[in-house]
Order: structure tokens, then C-alpha cells, then sequence
């Protein structure tokens, strides 16, 4: 399975309905496509950084795809292509990016225990010099 | 001397960059939206490129500028 993030970001001129709308559609079609929408995350209007298309807002939506193959994410993207209400988009495969995150977590949460284990057995070899100082 | 072992902040902190994050980006790139070079931010090699292609992901999406004057 993969794991997608769609990002899409929507014309200020529609309502805030007609955009929740287009999200549902969007959402609809990656389903009947063959994926499963793990999340939708709605940003709302946002401010762009820079005018894009003469528009200085856009909604942002950010639909979580998972899916075997890219079927789902080609057509959404065709359609936003086609869509001129879709001023940017962007999809991310994040499933390798994912995994190597866990692991590499898993990597640093045992170094961490080893270091622990140094660390105390360093405090005690401190202590017994300064025991022979004195 | 024991010198004390150089290591990269970014590594420490945060493995993934996440591109939808303006607001984390937003302290790498300079005030004209460059991108802030790693020997000033002290990146290791591999996080240097996870944050640029971060920053150039989030520029294209207009949550970052490219230029700013």
C-alpha cells in the first residue's frame, strides 16, 4: 500500500459550501478509484505567499490517500488540471519517508538507552576517583 | 583536550520536514526567501536536502515566497 498526500488549494471567488463541496467530490472520486481517504484536512483560507492566478487567498485541503497503485491520484490530478477553481496542487508519496522516520526513531530510542546505561556507569566511576581523592 | 563532537541540530530535533509546515520553515530561509546555506544553519548533509526540498514543496504551493522584496 502507499501512502499519498494530495494537497490541493482552491480560488478564493468560491463560498466556503462550493469549496467543502469540490473537497467531498474530490474525496469521492479517489474512493470510487479504489483508494481509502485516510484523512481530509481542511485548512480554510489561507493567505498565499504570492499572487497565484491574481488571487492573494485559496482554501487548503489536504486529502490522505492510501492505495496500491497511483490510479487515484492520476485522476484526481487530471481533474484539478481541468478544474480551473484548482489554482495549485501537489501530491506527495509519504509511505517511504514514513517508514525511515520510524526506524530512524527506533535507531536514536536505543541510543538513548545505551548512552542512559554509559552515563550511569560513568557517574559511578567519577565518584569512586573522587572517593580516593579525599 | 577532549573537543566536544560536532553534531547536526536538525537531526536531534526532527527527522522529517514536513513541507506543510510554513511556520518551521519559515526560520531556514532568509529574509528575501532565500534559502539559508548550511554553513549557517549547521545541517548535516542529508537534513540540508530534506529541508530544501521541504522549502521548494511548500513554495510551490504558496505557503512560502520565492523572492521577497
Amino acid at each position: 500500500m502507499r501512502r499519498y498526500e494530495v494537497v490541493f488549494v482552491l480560488a478564493p471567488t468560491l463560498t466556503e459550501e462550493e469549496a467543502d463541496e469540490m473537497v467531498e467530490t474530490y474525496s469521492g472520486v479517489a474512493k470510487e478509484m479504489g483508494a481509502e481517504v485516510a484523512d481530509v484536512d481542511k485548512w480554510g483560507k489561507r493567505r498565499l505567499a504570492f499572487p497565484v492566478q491574481k488571487h492573494s487567498e485559496g482554501y487548503y485541503t489536504v486529502l490522505t490517500l492510501q492505495e496500491p497503485a497511483g490510479k487515484a491520484v492520476s485522476e484526481l490530478e487530471r481533474r484539478f488540471k481541468v478544474t480551473d477553481a484548482v489554482i495549485r496542487f501537489l501530491t506527495v508519496r509519504v509511505d517511504e519517508e514514513l517508514k525511515r522516520a520510524e526506524k530512524f526513531e527506533k535507531k536514536r530510542e536505543e541510543r538513548q538507552l545505551r548512552r542512559g546505561r554509559k552515563v550511569s556507569a560513568g557517574t559511578a566511576g567519577t565518584e569512586a576517583e573522587g572517593a580516593e581523592k579525599e | 583536550m577532549v573537543r566536544k563532537k560536532k553534531y547536526c541540530k536538525m537531526c536531534v530535533g526532527k527527522y522529517y520536514f514536513d513541507y506543510k509546515d510554513a511556520r518551521f520553515l519559515s526560520q531556514f530561509i532568509t529574509e528575501n526567501g532565500k534559502i539559508v546555506p548550511r554553513r549557517i544553519t549547521g545541517a548535516c548533509a542529508p537534513c540540508q536536502r530534506k529541508l530544501t526540498t521541504a522549502i521548494h514543496r511548500a513554495r510551490h504551493l504558496a505557503l512560502l515566497p520565492y523572492v521577497r522584496r
